[in-house]
């Protein structure tokens, strides 16, 4: 007796469950029982799952009966054409939903060739076995596993357009790529998913060599002219956000150009590129720490008196200005209110952003670098028709990622060029002899291989070297948004330690285990210089071992316990001085014994 | 350095180049060069030995980590491997999750044979293993145990041996032979069914031969001679049984090492297991960091743990220990039994940001600023 569960619940039992099974599909095929109802058996569990609840993913396949799919070629033809429609053919149950726990009962061919009598349904079309983000990599039966996994990943990251109404937005932050071109070659599902309109990258010229030891390690050399035509151009754009808010007794934050005597007043220079009203005119260029919006604020802390009177100082600066390396040109200034009614301006600022050294790019394929050289074109090497490539890959990325579906593109790509067609790059669709012979047809080496001439000595390269077009993304991951070091800089306020972070100008953490390495060398002293950012000399009482005053007015030091005045300094690190003051709010009360007292 | 050691050290080679037919010059040459290396390779005064140690065997461990954690050994035993082994030895736990022994055997028991029966009486066996079918004679109020004929026969044991061995176990019982089957019955006047069932499962239960908690025992023949490996260890039981060699019987686990061998025999025990798993890993670190972590373990004449109740619970230092694990616990103890902290280790001075005296930090300028130089020019001059 297996079980039977429906929607989850325990309905009861039967004796005969791939009959019941059966009979529950049959009935659903002829639309005696909703279509929206999927039926399982689980052989493990001895257990029939019936399903109508909402919430479960499916998809459509094509029913086969006794080998052959119920949706002819003929009607295929006829759904294209529009002369039978979708709810047509779901109506007469040649097409049905599965979810996921039907499916596993299911035995599906995955092109009309391969049907045979077993099978229970066929795809509509191949590429329905690869989900959205795989179904975008061109040649994927010719790629490893892991290299797709890559590829979908790195796809996700690309600059494109995300949207096309991102002139009247402001995100917080948004890349652009300037002029993003439709890949040659192209997969079916492209178009479905929306990557026609919205593309994300450029067909490059690419040239798999060497060259002079700049492109190892996945390196990328790039042509400086194919850059400055405009290859992998992309603007940024970052919104800088202020609120302006109401405080008690009818205080509220101002937008001007802030008097001189507002507390925390930068100079006349900060506020020059702010118009009659305090804020930034558009089109105007902003350096990092430039004021963005003027504006001022009630204090937190009312003064002394006699300011208060004086009516001086009641306000403090908070400016709006532009963090860090984001810096850039004015694009426009947004006015709205939050959902309490106060007021909000946010300034987007756009930077426009040319590949440099240290940009990442990608392939669909996962091969993944950054530009390690931009060379200028006269230097790049060319071929006999003049072509200089725009990007030269090292031919060491190949052989142990085995990316085949890669080398496929390029050549595909150089003959979708030529031809003045789109490739259909699509799982299963692009047959290589094809491909060959088709490139042969053209004039060219049907293996894309070219010889190549030296651009500085112009010499002839011993070596015929591959060259084609292969749709390459810019990865967001941009250099100028990474770079950073520091000597000296701010410390934070409570540890006087150095702050971390890019954003705030921060150290790079030396951590325990960095620590051991100097200890396992032997080098305490220079483990000690490392871990001195925080040094501080501290007056400590000889007799109570407790931190003592130092009296700058009086030009004394006591002890605030035992008001002794035999004071040591002693140098330690200022987070051990916090340690031992939070200790003392714990009521324990450490001592610091000196050596010679 | 004590010379003596060092010639100590040379002694054992010392004699091997004299019987060498090399030159009397070449002689000399190499055993100067001999002690050249061996006093190098001593550590330099104030090397962090210990957490050279340490680095030495983390940093492959780290490498290791992802690696499958039970191999099967080759032989059908799942013996714990990688890194959760060393994490056992390193933390001392009292038990292994896979104790195992390797057990010898003297050269008069080395034939398939002797090696074969050795492992049965080893190989802890129960009723349950030895019988087809248990029942319950309701009529008789009974229950019947039939026995493997042809496994009884192959381990050699006698059914009324496994009576009287019901019997000490199980009381107010009597047990009858019948051919291939063996009644038992309660001495009780009303039995129920309840206590039919109950004595089935007890029946169960029953030790019948072997050595308990050795599950598995099975006989491999090396290059030379037959071993027997072991799931289960107990080396005082293994070690009575007859044709064992005593001398090179092994276990992995440390803690029965210590009572039964001693602290020495259980560092050998430490050192020898983790070198095996770390090499089973394909790391190959210098035992003498093993020595020295094997050493430190068991100084204090019983197992150590690397850890929170082990060795960094219990060093002198209060920030030592604070820094480590436990903060508040360490720093509440200290603030009660009013300790102080004479700022000798390393980490305590890091923490306040002194040098550490390791390395460089070992060492101090004394100099004495008017006496000397001046003595020093007079008597040139005279």
């Amino acid at each position: 007796m297996s079980e039977v569960y429906v929607n989850g619940y325990f309905a009861g039992e039967h004796d005969k469950p791939l009959e019941l099974v059966k009979a529950l599909i049959e009935k659903r095929r002829v639309n005696k029982l909703p279509e929206t109802m999927n039926v399982a058996y689980h052989v493990d569990k001895d257990e029939v799952q019936i399903n109508v609840d909402s919430g479960r993913v499916r998809r459509p396949l094509v029913v086969v009966n006794n080998g052959v799919a119920l949706l002819t070629v003929d009607m295929g033809e006829k759904l294209k054409k529009g002369e039978i429609s979708w709810a047509d053919i779901l109506k007469k149950n040649i097409v049905e939903y599965l979810d996921a726990e039907e499916e596993e009962n299911a035995y599906i061919a995955v092109s009309r060739e391969e049907l045979t009598s077993e099978h229970t349904h066929m795809e509509l079309d191949g590429i329905l076995i690869l989900g959205v983000a795989a179904s975008v990599l061109v040649f994927p039966e010719k790629n490893r596993g892991d290299r797709l996994n890559y590829g979908s990943r790195m796809a996700v990251q690309s600059i494109g357009i995300p949207l096309q109404n991102f002139l009247m937005r402001d995100d917080t932050t948004y890349n652009v790529l300037v002029y993003p071109q439709v890949p040659i070659v192209r997969t079916d599902s492209m178009d479905a998913i929306g990557l026609e309109s919205h593309p994300s990258g450029h067909n490059l010229v690419i040239a798999v060599s060497t060259y002079y030891g700049y492109n190892v390690e996945d390196a990328l050399i790039v042509n400086k002219a194919s850059l400055e035509r405009g290859i992998g151009r992309s603007v940024a754009f970052r919104s800088f956000v202020t609120e302006f808010r109401r405080y008690w007794g009818g205080q509220e934050d101002e937008v001007c150009i802030p008097d001189a005597s507002v507390k925390g007043y930068r100079s006349e220079e900060d506020y020059s590129n702010l118009d009659e009203q305090g804020i930034i005119e558009i089109e105007s260029k902003v350096p990092a720490g430039s004021v963005l919006v003027g504006k001022i604020s009630p204090l937190r802390f009312l003064g002394v008196a006699k300011e208060i009177k004086m009516g001086l100082q009641n306000f403090r600066d908070n400016s709006l200005t532009v963090s860090n390396g984001n810096d850039g040109i004015v694009e426009k200034v947004v006015l709205t209110s939050d959902s309490e009614g106060n007021k909000i301006l946010s300034v987007v600022v756009r930077d426009t952003k040319i590949p440099e050294v240290g940009d990442k790019m990608a392939t669909r394929h996962g091969q993944k670098g950054v530009i390690g050289l931009v060379v200028p074109e006269e230097d790049m090497p060319f071929t006999a028709d003049g072509i200089v490539p725009d990007i030269i890959v090292n031919p060491h990325a190949m052989p142990s990622r085995m990316t085949v579906g890669q080398l496929l593109e390029i050549v595909a790509g150089k003959v979708g060029a030529l031809a003045a067609e789109r490739i259909n790059g699509s799982i299963f669709c692009g047959k290589e002899d094809n491909i060959r012979t088709e490139l042969k047809s053209l004039g060219f080496r049907d293996d894309g291989k070219e010889t190549l001439y030296n651009g500085i000595t112009s010499e002839k390269m011993e070596v015929p070297i591959l060259t084609g077009i292969t749709y390459y993304y810019r990865l967001y991951h941009l250099v100028s948004k990474k770079i950073h070091a520091r000597s000296k800089g701010p410390v934070a306020l409570m540890t006087k330690q150095p702050t971390e972070g890019r954003s705030k100008e921060g150290g790079l953490r030396l951590g325990e285990m960095e620590k051991d390495c100097f200890i396992a060398h032997g080098a305490p002293i220079t483990l000690r210089e490392r871990f001195g950012s925080d040094k501080v000399s501290i007056p400590i009482c000889k007799t109570c071992g407790v931190v003592a005053v130092e009296d700058h007015i009086k030009n004394k030091k006591y002890c605030p316990l035992c008001k002794n005045e035999a004071i040591v300094n002693v140098e330690m690190a200022y987070a051990f001085k916090l340690m031992l003051d939070e200790l003392k709010s714990l009521l324990i009360y450490p001592q610091i014994i000196p050596e010679n007292s | 350095m004590d010379e003596s050691v060092v010639q100590d050290v040379l002694g054992l080679y010392e004699e091997k180049i004299d019987k060498s037919d090399l030159s009397a010059k070449e002689k000399s040459a190499l055993k100067k060069s001999l002690k050249d290396r061996y006093t190098n390779m001593y550590y330099d005064c104030g090397e962090a030995i210990g957490v050279i140690a340490a680095q030495s065997i983390s940093e492959p461990a780290t490498q290791t980590t992802l690696r499958s954690y039970h191999r099967a050994a080759g032989i059908g035993l799942n013996i714990t491997q990688g890194l959760p082994r060393i994490l056992e030895i390193f933390d001392a736990r009292k038990e292994p999750v896979t104790p195992a022994m390797k057990i010898y055997l003297q050269k008069e028991f080395n034939t398939k044979e002797k090696a074969i029966k050795i492992a049965a009486s080893i190989k802890e066996t129960n009723l349950k293993h030895i019988m087809t079918l248990d029942s319950l004679d309701l009529g008789n109020m009974t229950v019947e145990v039939e026995l493997d004929k042809k496994l009884i026969e192959k381990l050699s044991i006698e059914p009324d041996k496994i009576v009287s061995a019901v019997k000490r176990k199980i009381k107010n019982l009597n047990g009858s032979i019948e051919g291939n089957k063996i009644i038992f019955e309660i001495n009780k006047d009303k039995v129920t069914v309840k206590d039919l069932q109950t004595l089935r499962f007890k029946l169960r239960e029953v030790h019948v031969k072997g050595i308990k908690g050795i599950t598995h025992c099975i006989v491999e023949k090396t290059s030379n001679e037959f071993v027997l490996y072991t799931l289960g260890s107990n080396l005082i039981k293994v070690s009575k049984i007859e044709g064992i060699d005593i001398s090179r019987m092994k276990s992995n686990n440390i803690f029965e090492i210590v009572e039964t061998l001693g602290i020495e025999a259980a560092r050998t025990t430490i050192v020898s297991e983790i070198t095996d798993t770390l090499r089973g890993q394909g790391v190959d670190t210098d035992v003498r960091h093993l020595l020295l972590v094997a050493d430190t373990m068991t100084q204090s004449g019983d197992i150590q743990a690397i850890g929170r109740y082990g060795l960094s619970g219990s060093k002198s230092s209060v920030l030592a220990r604070a820094n480590f694990e436990e903060t508040i616990k360490h720093l509440v103890d200290a603030a009660v039994h009013g300790l102080s902290d004479e700022l000798n280790g390393i980490v305590e001075n890091v923490m306040i940001g002194k040098t550490a005296r390791v390395g460089t930090g070992l060492v101090e300028v004394v100099m004495k600023t008017q006496e000397t130089p001046v003595k020093v020019v007079k008597e040139k001059k005279e």
